[in-house]
């Protein structure tokens, strides 16, 4: 299992050098420490089960878009290990992360090595020009503070991510994430608390803290979603690219949904 | 061509006087510092750039070119020093370029332009503007020198400027901020941080500077060749120790215990990474650097191997 594990590592088509670092500080080594506890959460903990992993292509630039589920970033994990585990050669996909990831200790580092950097816009160019695996959520931190009784719900959408898209001429996989809302229900989410603590909120769940609980979770991916441009259309153009895109990520959550109650049922 | 080297006592400048030579070029070079041993064929004055002898030179000798490389960092000279050196001397140098009929002038800046911080984006492109200063004030007179450079693109449409940002050296000489960081006993880290460092080896970033020069580049540009690597892997290929402390005493002992000594805002470049993206300046000069980036660490270990502890507290 952990051989499997290095050998998968081994596998993505990354530039490493001789000592597994690649030109963003990517290691072999921190992913493959990474991706053996993430295996646990993937394939025992949540025993995630990612339908039409086949939309991803297997190489070259391409955004996957997806609604945020779960009070902290449990879906972009479990959706990059998807990519690693399920797909063949495994592809590691970038997250962008929050802001506030890279000011912790031992944070800073794991995020980095494994990919996972700040979510600026000159991150995301530079990534897709490079032909790698982008994971955005255009919800943004909105969207993981969503509450338990809005876990089914899309907040707004930025406009950003369509605009470098057709920029980068990159495909847009969309996907959607089922269970997240129920893996971590949030309540409340602590702002205030948050915010001295230098992230942008804490979630509250009925047993206090945010840990998840073992359900069954499910991502159904889309096939590719492609849109002529330049990136430099007036706001209503791309608002309805936006909606397209939005639309299909909804269509997928109850796709999801439906395939997740016919597991939960069986 | 007839290149004036302010700064020609520096190990980097030397390197480029002597690749100049081999090239075929006239080369003088201006350093209170003087350079013994220098090559045969090198005209040595030994001027202060901002005096008036440094201009005679300028006067007298007319050269075409100037490669500027007499900036010092904040490890070798205090506050007041270095804003006389690096703002002074690159005002003087330009004006005597606009003054003598100067062709061609390259000014060797640092890619340390764009500052480190958490939210600063990884490969750095030209036309950012330089970040993270407040928290380092110890790098804003090479900044502006940095600035001032780049305005002569405008300011003296007939002298053709490029500013280069160049990343850290290493090498066998042991000279640079990373090589000095690296020749402690200990080379520190904060404790749950472990940045990219960029560096090319010495002979390369020599190479890289004249053809700037050959290549007649006006604008722009930064400097690198090989992919990053943390500074634990760099440690480590070094053969050195790293000591991960926590940040408030890490900023404590600094200069003591065997470490290095680093200014406050420094400790926010062994946090944060800054790597540029130099394709552009590969594009225009087709430089491609012939040490990539582990034989680079290697060349400087070999050179300064790990002194064992006892043998130093011998």
């Amino acid at each position: 299992m952990a051989d499997d594990i290095a050998a998968r590592v081994d596998r993505l088509e990354l530039p490493f050098d001789a000592r597994g670092v690649d030109n963003y500080g990517v290691s072999k080594w921190h992913l493959t420490q990474a991706f053996r506890i993430v295996s646990l959460l993937y394939r025992n903990y949540f025993q995630v089960r990612a339908n039409g992993i086949e939309n991803v292509p297997a190489r070259g630039r391409v955004m996957l878009v997806g609604n945020h589920s779960g009070g902290v970033a449990l879906d972009g994990l479990m959706v990059i290990a998807s990519c690693f585990f399920d797909m063949d050669p495994p592809r590691l996909a970038h997250a962008m992360a929050d802001r506030f990831i890279n000011r912790f200790p031992f944070a800073s580092v794991w995020a980095s090595r494994c990919g996972q950097f700040t979510g600026l816009p000159e991150h995301a160019q530079r990534l897709l020009e490079d032909d790698r695996l982008l994971l955005v959520f255009p919800e943004g931190a909105r969207g993981t503070a969503k509450l338990w009784k809005e876990r089914w719900s899309l907040v707004d959408f930025g406009t950003g991510f369509v605009r470098l898209a057709l920029r980068t001429k990159a495909p847009i996989v969309p996907f959607g994430f089922i269970g997240g809302g129920d893996a971590i229900p949030t309540v409340a989410n602590l702002y205030k608390i948050g915010r001295l603590a230098g992230v942008p909120y804490v979630p509250v769940t009925p047993w206090l803290l945010p840990l998840p609980r073992p359900v069954r979770l499910e991502i159904q991916y889309g096939a590719p979603l492609r849109f002529e441009g330049t990136g430099s259309e007036e706001d209503e153009v791309v608002e309805r690219y936006v909606a397209q895109v939005k639309s299909s990520i909804a269509a997928l959550i109850e796709q999801g949904r439906e395939s997740r109650r016919s597991r939960l049922s069986s | 061509m007839r290149v004036a080297i302010p700064g020609i006592s520096g190990l980097l400048a030397r390197k480029v006087a002597q690749r100049l030579l081999a090239a075929g070029h006239e080369v003088i070079g201006l350093d209170p510092r003087g350079w013994p041993g220098a090559p045969q064929g090198i005209e040595l004055h030994a001027a202060d750039i901002r005096k008036r002898a440094a201009e005679e030179v300028f006067r007298r000798r007319k050269p075409q070119a100037v490669v500027h490389m007499a900036t010092v960092t904040a490890l070798v000279a205090g506050t007041e020093e270095r804003y006389r050196i690096n703002l002074g001397g690159t005002r003087a140098v330009f004006e005597h370029c606009a003054n003598y009929g100067v062709e061609q002038m390259v000014f060797v800046g640092r890619h340390t332009y764009y500052g480190a911080g958490a939210d600063a984006p990884l490969y750095h492109t030209e036309n950012e503007p330089p970040q993270e200063l407040g928290a380092y004030p110890e790098l804003a007179d090479l900044v502006a020198a940095d600035l001032y450079a780049a305005n002569a693109l405008w300011r003296l449409p007939k002298l053709s400027t490029s500013v280069l940002r160049v990343c850290y050296t290493l090498g066998p000489s042991g000279h640079g901020t990373l090589a000095g960081f690296l020749r402690a006993r200990f080379v520190p880290m904060v404790l749950g941080f472990d940045p990219l460092f960029q560096f090319l080896h010495e002979d390369d970033a020599a190479e890289a500077i004249s053809l700037a020069l050959e290549k007649k580049l006006r604008g722009i540009y930064n400097v690198a060749g090989p992919q990053p690597l943390p500074l634990s892997v760099i440690a480590r290929e070094a053969g050195r120790t790293t000591l991960p402390l926590p940040e408030p005493l890490l900023a404590m002992l600094t200069g003591r215990a065997g470490l290095p000594r680093l200014s406050r805002g420094a400790l926010a470049h062994i946090k944060y990474p800054i790597v540029v993206d130099a394709s552009p300046f590969k594009a225009a000069t087709g430089f491609a650097a012939r040490f990539d980036e582990l034989t680079t660490v290697q060349t400087f270990a070999d050179a300064f191997p790990r002194t064992s502890p006892v043998a130093s507290l011998a």
